[in-house]
């Protein structure tokens, strides 16, 4: 029995619909509950249920915002279709297999576990037609990890409260009877004690915390369209933004969903919508409208893999260009990324905030990584900076919607209010907004929307920035909290390495990235897209230093920390 | 003045200083004639009123209003209208459109706006081409119309919008020649009385790429029926007419689209409770 | 015009706000033509229909004044009292942007023909004594504009049969 680690991964894998993502979701919490951090994230295949599916779920003392490199035990409820994880799920020559040997051989990927524990699961639910197969696997998994039984217990009777006492009961026994099936590794993979959390943390995945930021951030109507990975977000809201006073309404299409927030905008309610690479295609025309018309609106990426449908379930980060480049015309906007579950709802506040104060769109550009990966975050202590619309009031006349001078933020009337009614326009529009084809306007209107993002104080919240080094590593998104734990890695090593990653990736900041990267010597770029668009982002906004490389590859395998520091190891001197 | 009796309104009060680009002599100067006069006929001021449009010729109307406007991208009116109704049901709002913005790229959103029945008048000016683009067909172009994008005719059958609007859901259906410009706006008032989504089909010819539209005048006539609530007559009725019935043809009473309220308020703040652990 | 669009006519109060309507009607029609024919870069057809609208709202003006302590009301509302257009507002339909003085004149002329008709109909028709002699004095009057409408069409002969056309002309492009 070991004395117990710092961090512990756990995958456990079976059939779609044997319940593998319903036991992660309950190992989280019961070891939340008890005080550890944890992440938990899923991989499933396209299928609506059968097919694979596996829960991935790293406890840690510490907060964790990245897989580990290597999984500790892996759980298969059975084997049907494993294979397929065989590149996600790497097991090390320490790791431990469960596995009923009724399920037949275990895949390639079990080949290097040091040792296999038996959990006799066919066996028990023939005996036990009640008992379900997760549910053993779930108390087996949780003894190994040394958690408390009676913990555990308890969140198998919240879960199924509602199911009534019989299946509680039953599947309480059951977790007990995994337990017992295991009893003599108990605490085989434990994690090392902590203290209960004093504070209160949320337990949240990172669609949720995107909803929740942007409604405490101030939306109030949002237009749904489904799609995987983003339909998370509009369930979320459905209900929640009805019981703050707002709406969300389904749409018939993204074409539907982005021009109806632009309407509800319009007339003055901060909106939002959520949706993946392909709605966001979709959407991208009316994203052009709205920044020459001035609306401001939200618009959630939650990138999948791509191009086309790709991989709807899976993670990448190639939405990049087109959320930066992807409108015609010279269309400045907001694009802001978060890093991390918990950064989730701060970017989705800030962005809600910016959009509204700029009357800009803002694209909050998340991936599948972050926004169905669950995890236990302080409650944040701070909220970004409030951001308010500016309005016309109908002092000054005659109104001009589009007046220039100042910050570029001009006063939007909202209807209803007297003596400013003004049309909107998508043509380009003179300081009144009507219609002109002129080339002063033209440049005027251009000029305006350019600087009014350009010239706002952004603050810190533009990058992370940690550390201080003559080696300094690019990165952004999902992939900070890989890079950070990459460098740490490497710092063992002796080799250190500064960390900046960019939130704010549209307006481009080149002082405060100069400032960055004064005295790097040399760089490593960290992206998951096949085609270095990240890099390239870089390479046409920034000056970088000279000796630049990349680490990059497309979804749906993730970087892993060990990946980072050996291209800091191996990349240069120390 | 007492606050339920209707402003003292002029239709010049409806009307911008904007000057139209039309071609002389198309009917959308009549219709913008009618939208006037009926904003005027209704006695609200123009700033609780919005006409919401898409690209197109017709679509170039709220900037000759002096309500509030927006002239969004080609096709999405609908999905303007439908998001700033739904977020401020105080407001007034008109949807504007073509039979290309309508019919073709819009055409879903015809669909579903008249599904969703939300409380909006639906105006097209259906002049069965695309103007602004000089002359290629739309969904309403007769099938044997010569254009230089489909030589001797797209051979097509032409889109019905009442048809359609009718079997979609819409709770008023309509139809208009801007010739009348009178009866237009009396049908413009009474659609957007009537609860929930309200369409009006206006034939507004094209004289510059349809001059044989001319003949319309001597075409239309009233409807000779009674509006019906009953949707089967009413189909009946639309799938037979000949395309020149003018007047109310059907006035549904489903109610209007009503998003969910809740019934105390919480504070945003309050959400988060959910996630504690 | 068909007889569903005359309103019905009661009293000589009712007649002077239709009166005045007509009259108003047309002025505001006129100045559409002229603001679509300064759009559409033909001043001299821009000039001939302000002056046409100046003329109306004389008219109108005029007829204010004969109502004198009876008033015009509000002639019908902001719609109007007509199922399709006003008798003497010009037809929109026959606007055309190349359209020359004489085809303007010729659009005056059917609509002062058509308030002719409306009038002369109403002298005739079984309503109040002082209506119908009401009607006969403005028919009167728009026999006068008939006339002079012929009279500057003399002065403005059709444009040449051969005349070059439009070399942009939309439809060929």
């Amino acid at each position: 029995m070991t004395s117990g680690a710092s961090s512990v991964s756990v995958a456990m894998v079976g059939s779609g619909g044997a319940g593998v993502l319903t036991t992660g979701e309950m190992l989280l919490e019961a070891a939340c509950a008890a005080g550890w951090n944890g992440l938990l994230t899923r991989s499933v295949g396209p299928q609506i249920r059968g097919g694979e599916a596996a829960s991935l779920l790293r406890l840690a003392r510490a907060p964790v915002e990245c897989m580990a490199d290597q999984f500790d035990l892996l759980v298969g409820i059975d084997w049907v279709n494993a294979g397929r994880f065989g590149d996600e799920i790497p097991l090390g020559p320490a790791s431990l297999l469960v596995c009923d040997p009724a399920a037949g051989a275990p895949p390639p990927m079990a080949a290097n576990a040091k040792r296999v524990i038996q959990l006799p699961i066919a066996e028990l639910t023939k005996a036990h037609p009640a008992w379900r197969a997760n549910m053993i696997a779930l108390g087996a998994a949780g003894h190994l990890l040394g958690l408390d039984e009676a913990a555990l217990h308890g969140v198998i009777a919240k879960r199924f409260a509602t199911k009534g006492s019989e299946v509680v009961t039953a599947n309480v026994a059951a977790a007990a009877a995994g337990a017992q099936a295991v009893d003599g590794d108990r605490g085989r993979v434990a994690l090392a004690p902590v203290a209960p959390a004093a504070a209160k943390r949320w337990l949240i995945t990172g669609n949720e915390a995107v909803a929740l930021g942007a409604l405490q951030g101030g939306i109030r109507f949002a237009a749904a369209y489904p799609i995987t990975p983003a339909s998370d977000i509009l369930e979320w809201l459905a209900p929640n933004l009805t019981k703050v006073g707002g709406t969300l309404v389904q749409a018939e299409d993204e074409l539907a969903s982005v021009n109806m927030i632009i309407g509800a905008s319009y007339g003055g309610v901060p909106s939002l919508t959520a949706t993946s690479g392909p709605g966001l295609s979709l959407m991208i025309e009316s994203l052009g409208l709205a920044t020459a018309s001035e609306v401001p609106i939200v618009i959630v990426d939650v990138m999948r893999g791509g191009p086309s449908t790709g991989i709807p379930t899976k993670s990448e980060q190639s939405d990049l260009n087109i959320a930066v480049y992807g409108m015609h015309g010279d269309a400045p906007h907001l694009v802001i990324a978060p890093q991390s579950v918990g950064d989730c709802w701060v970017s989705a506040h800030w962005a809600t905030g910016l959009a509204e104060a700029l009357q800009a769109p803002a694209i909050v550009l998340s991936d599948q990584f972050l926004g169905q990966a669950q995890t236990a975050i302080h409650r944040p202590a701070e909220r970004p900076p409030a951001g308010q619309r500016r309005v016309a009031d109908g002092a000054t006349l005659p109104y001009a919607r589009y007046a220039l001078g100042g910050d570029g933020v001009s006063p939007m009337a909202i209807p209803g209010t007297a003596h400013c009614a003004y049309t909107a326009d998508g043509l380009t529009h003179t300081e009144r907004g009507t219609p002109t084809s002129g080339a002063r306007d033209h440049l005027a209107q251009l000029d305006k929307r350019r600087d009014k993002l350009d010239g706002h104080e952004y603050g810190p919240l533009w990058a992370t920035i940690e550390g201080e080094s003559e080696i300094a590593v690019l990165t952004w998104g999902s992939l900070t909290g890989v890079v950070r734990e990459g460098i740490a890695q490497a710092r063992a090593d002796g080799v250190s390495a500064k960390l900046i990653a960019p939130r704010l990736l549209l307006p481009t900041r080149p002082a405060e990235m100069s400032a960055a990267l004064a005295g790097v010597k040399r760089l490593l770029v960290v992206e998951q897209t096949h085609g270095q668009q990240f890099l390239k982002y870089l390479r046409a906004h920034y000056d970088l230093p000279a000796a630049v490389s990349v680490l990059h590859r497309p979804g749906p395998l993730p970087i892993r920390p060990h990946e980072v520091r050996r291209h800091l190891i191996e990349g240069g001197s120390r | 003045m007492n606050a339920a009796e209707p402003l003292k309104c002029r239709p010049s009060d409806y009307k911008s200083e904007v000057k139209p680009i039309w071609c002389p002599g198309c009917g959308d100067y009549h219709v913008l004639m009618a939208l006037t006069r009926a904003m005027a006929a209704l006695g609200l001021p123009p700033e609780r009123l919005a006409v919401v449009s898409g690209i197109g010729c017709s679509s170039r109307i709220p900037a000759y209003t002096n309500c509030y406007g927006f002239h969004g991208v080609h096709g999405r009116s609908l999905a303007v209208a439908t998001g700033l109704k739904i977020a401020r049901p105080d407001i007034t709002v008109i949807c504007a459109s073509g039979d290309g913005d309508g019919y073709s790229i819009g055409g879903n959103h015809f669909l579903h706006a008249c599904r969703r029945n939300v409380d909006l008048a639906y105006i097209v000016m259906d002049n069965h081409i695309y103007g602004m683009t000089k002359g290629q067909p739309s969904p309403t172009t007769e099938p044997d119309f010569d254009t230089a994008l489909a030589p001797g005719g797209t051979g097509l059958r032409p889109f019905n919008p009442l048809v359609v609007a009718l079997a979609s859901g819409a709770n008023f259906v309509a139809r208009a020649y801007s010739g009348n410009p009178n009866e237009t706006a009396e049908l413009i008032v009474d659609a957007i009385k009537h609860p929930g989504f309200s369409f009006v089909e206006i034939l507004s010819p094209c004289v510059t790429y349809r001059p044989d539209q001319r003949s319309w005048k001597d075409r239309v006539h009233p409807a000779p029926v009674t509006p019906t609530d009953d949707p089967a007559r009413a189909a009946r009725r639309l799938m037979t007419d000949d395309g020149f019935n003018l007047g109310v043809l059907y006035r549904g009473n489903r109610a209007p689209y009503k998003p969910p309220t809740a019934a105390a308020m919480l504070a945003p703040e309050s959400l988060d409770e959910e996630f504690v652990v | 015009m068909s007889g569903a669009n005359v309103p019905p006519v009661t009293s000589v109060a009712a007649l002077y706000g239709i009166a005045h309507r007509i009259e108003a009607d047309a002025a505001e029609r006129y100045v559409m033509l002229a603001d679509q024919m300064e759009t559409h870069n033909n001043l001299e057809l821009a000039r001939m229909f302000r002056d046409l609208a100046r003329a109306e709202r004389l008219h109108a003006d005029k007829i204010r004044d004969l109502a004198g302590s009876i008033g015009i009301g509000d002639g019908g509302g902001p719609i109007g009292p007509w199922k399709s257009d006003s008798p003497e507002a010009a037809d929109l339909y026959a606007a055309r942007y190349d359209m020359s003085p004489h085809d303007a004149l010729r659009l005056a002329l059917a609509a002062e023909e058509r308030a002719l008709a409306f009038y002369t109909d109403l002298a005739a028709a079984k309503v109040d004594r002082a209506v119908r002699d009401l009607a006969a004095s403005f028919a009167v009057e728009e026999r006068e504009h008939v006339a002079l409408c012929h009279r500057l069409l003399e002065r403005y002969p059709p444009a040449s049969a051969v005349r070059p056309g439009d070399p942009d002309a939309p439809g060929d492009r």
